[in-house]
């Protein structure tokens, strides 16, 4: 059974997915891309991923696939005629530098699929990069996070923006649907609802 | 105060859903401890030494008596007869059981209160000064600006897991007693030169490990945008903290990474994206929140009352506990009275359920039905009128709540310690306890006069030894607890850090330590000084020496 969880016009249900993910194949040196050393990493220009993971990283030839950032960024003109085909996604860490994915396309709706991967479920940059992919920069295909995915995030995960949720493997998706309408009536303006409460109702002292 | 609404009321109780599931998925091994941590913490859960502790919000420190009542009901039925102010302004349950929480939750729903965020890497509770709406030096009633920031921070997506907590303080008077330079954002409310509301915005403050006094990051930020301008803060934070490492984590860590300079230009950026944003707060919610915040049916009293002087001039006991522990209020005829949950012996910050309900009749009677909750641990009647002060001093009296110690030596502030909190290097509450026995005259301590003395069991500062004039903090050296001391730090408008004066001592040095620093000051002081005015005019070093005066000189330095 999938463990995906699709959003259509705000119902969400258990879908197939189309899309492969490519993954980095595992690095020789120790990984260093820990947030707040992102900073150091812009002033060094120490990258996170190696010129040989990127080379190495395999696509297969057919079908939807979604990319690592940094692959996307580097083997562009070989990814150039199925992007036309809507047949490219790309991923993010969350870790990663959002302008970096803008400034690759033209246009960044001409990418039909933008994943951000949690590698830890409490990692809520993921939340900061949903809202900043939707409001900043006026993303409108699907959003999808993936990687440590579990149920008790997925209402915030709905409201940053995101509108798939890769559930992890070893739970259930089915069970999962239920916390996206944990709570009916959010206090505050988000991606999904930018109006807060106060704008929405005509609430009386 | 405020009063919920059907929203407000859905969202709690959607809350004791949601939270119910959870805990039931976490005791059927659906969720691991890892994933069940972040969860149980979010709503105020810790699992500590004994038992697992329950810190439920109290928001901004207000209370109806109804809540007290409750709160008070709750300790009973679900722990052992009591609960713990803390310096947060919340109360802790210490021995709840981690299946009752979800029924807990739900009695607390039904008189509009949660422990939503009191815990875990989110926004926290917004506290503020206890004697908001009702001091005199008052400038800005913050409390609707706390309500609507409260109701904003609420399961606000993007920030449900920061890098670590976050607390913001909001105050509205000249005189500071929100502590808004040593949280992570402080607000600062006043009325501008076109007397329109305006906000001088504090970052990076916070205690714990690193102690830092916040910086001013805006100093004219107008009231509509302080949800957008938080916003732009937090996201900054929440991207660019570092996660590796939690003792690291903080805000004010990344503030002085960057630099406060380099920090507030990010942090324009993101606003320039977000200010007018749809979360910019309207006239007409602020003002829809602020008239539950509107001053109380007053009656019109004189300044004067001869009930009250008499009772002044035949009552030395009674005259002691006012002068300690009755404030200046803004409405004639009326004033601000705090109850010490300080009586000397036992654990600062503690409420039986009796006292609680007793407090609660108090409110009812003299106070219009509501109470604040003071970080310095206290319970604050916020509405005496003057000719009632004796009445509720013999009620407080009776009941162990009027000691005068207000602002005194032993009013002290102190965390659970190593007796309750799992995280605690070194008990506190037993050093709190032996401080109040050796000071355990009034007299004396009058003479001492005003000086905070602040205790915490570990790094984490949760009793806020760094600005205490005194501070204790127990340290963990080769398995044994030892209490380093700092003297000089401060709240308020001058906030300060305080100095360690050298190597830590044992639990049994602890009182003569204290009397030895007391001693200094009042053999130094000119008739005008506090024990904190003497320490900035000497500085540390003559504390220090006599202090160490007769210790042996082979003791090992130890440090935190």
């Amino acid at each position: 059974m999938s463990n995906l969880i699709t959003l259509n016009n705000g119902v969400a249900a258990i879908s197939e997915s189309e899309w492969t993910i490519v993954k980095l194949p595992a690095s020789q040196v120790e990984e260093r891309k820990q947030a707040g050393k992102v900073v150091l990493f812009k002033l060094t220009g120490e990258k996170t991923v190696s010129a040989e993971q990127i080379a190495t990283a395999e696509i297969s030839s057919a079908g939807k696939v979604i990319v690592p950032l940094s692959v996307f960024i580097a083997r562009k003109a070989e990814l150039q005629d199925r992007m036309t085909s809507n047949q490219i996604g790309v991923w993010v860490d969350t870790h990663e530098i959002l302008e970096d994915l803008v400034s690759s396309v033209s246009d960044l709706n001409s990418l039909p699929m933008i994943a951000v991967h949690v590698e830890r479920f409490a990692d809520g940059r993921i939340f900061s990069l949903g809202t900043l992919l939707r409001s900043r920069y006026g993303y409108k295909n699907e959003l999808r996070a993936i990687g440590d995915v579990l149920r008790d995030q997925l209402y915030f995960l709905k409201r940053s923006g995101f509108t798939s949720y890769l559930v992890r493997a070893d739970r259930s998706a089915t069970e999962a649907l239920a916390s996206l309408n944990d709570f009916t009536n959010p206090y505050q303006g988000a991606v999904d609802e930018p109006r807060p409460v106060f704008k929405r109702y005509n609430r009386v002292a | 105060m405020y009063k919920y609404d059907e929203i407000d009321q859905q969202i709690v109780d959607e809350r004791v859903t949601q939270y119910r599931d959870q805990t039931r998925r976490y005791l059927a091994g659906e969720l691991s401890e890892d994933e069940f941590r972040p969860l149980r913490l979010q709503n105020g859960l810790y699992i500590q030494r004994h038992a697992p502790m329950l810190r439920i919000a109290v928001p901004y420190g207000m209370l109806s008596s109804r809540q007290l009542r409750k709160l008070g009901d709750i300790a009973g039925k679900y722990d052992k007869g009591y609960g713990h102010f803390s310096t947060r302004q919340n109360l802790q349950l210490n021995w709840p059981k981690l299946e009752d929480v979800p029924e807990i939750l739900a009695e607390l729903a039904t008189v509009e209160m949660h422990a939503i965020q009191t815990s875990g890497n989110c926004i926290r509770n917004i506290t503020t000064d206890q004697f908001a709406g009702v001091a005199p030096d008052e400038m800005v009633d913050p409390r609707a600006m706390a309500e609507i920031m409260r109701q904003w921070s609420t399961f606000h997506p993007e920030f449900a897991l920061l890098p670590r907590k976050f607390k913001i303080a909001v105050s509205g008077t000249r005189d500071d007693r929100a502590v808004v330079q040593m949280h992570d954002i402080g607000m600062e409310f006043y009325k501008d030169s076109d007397n329109k509301l305006a906000i001088k915005v504090w970052v990076g403050g916070g205690l714990g490990r690193t102690p830092i006094l916040g910086t001013v990051i805006e100093a004219h930020l107008e009231w509509q945008h302080a949800l957008t301008y938080c916003e732009a803060i937090i996201r900054v934070y929440n991207l660019h903290g570092r996660r590796d490492n939690s003792y690291k984590a903080r805000i004010k860590i990344l503030v002085k990474a960057l630099g406060i300079e380099e920090f507030k230009r990010q942090v324009e950026v993101e606003w320039s994206h977000l200010k007018d944003a749809p979360n910019t707060i309207t006239e007409s919610e602020l003002a829809r929140v602020s008239q539950h915040f509107e001053a109380m049916p007053y009656e019109a009293l004189s300044a004067n009352d001869a009930s009250f002087d008499a009772a002044i001039a035949s009552n030395p006991a009674f005259t002691a506990w006012v002068k300690r522990s009755v404030h200046a209020h803004k409405i004639a005829g009326y004033r601000a009275v705090t109850l010490s949950l300080k009586p000397h012996g036992t654990a600062p910050g503690d409420a039986t359920t009796e006292q609680m309900h007793v407090v609660a009749d108090l409110a009812d009677q003299y106070s219009f039905g509501e109470l604040r909750v003071s970080h310095e641990q206290n319970l604050i009647l916020a509405d005496v009128k003057l000719s009632d002060l004796f009445a509720v001093w013999e009620k407080a009296r009776a009941n162990g709540l009027a000691t005068p110690n207000i602002g005194l030596l032993t009013d002290i502030i102190c965390c659970p310690g190593g007796d309750f909190c799992s995280l605690a290097n070194a008990k506190s509450i037993p050093i709190a306890t032996a401080i109040q026995m050796q000071f355990d005259n009034l007299d004396y301590l009058h003479d001492i006069g005003d000086i905070e003395l602040n205790i915490s069991g570990c790094m984490n500062a949760c009793g806020h030894h760094h600005i205490g004039h005194i501070g204790i903090l127990g340290v963990d050296k080769d398995g044994s607890e030892w209490y380093q001391v700092s003297i000089g730090g401060s709240q308020g408008n001058d906030a300060s850090l305080g100095t360690v004066i050298g190597p830590a001592f044992s639990a049994d040095e602890m009182p003569a330590v204290v009397q030895k620093l007391i001693d200094v000051y009042i053999q130094e002081r000119t008739p005008e000084e506090r024990f904190i005015d003497t320490v900035r005019r000497l500085g540390v070093a003559p504390f220090k020496a006599h202090v160490y005066a007769d210790k042996s000189t082979t003791k090992q330095e130890v440090t935190a």
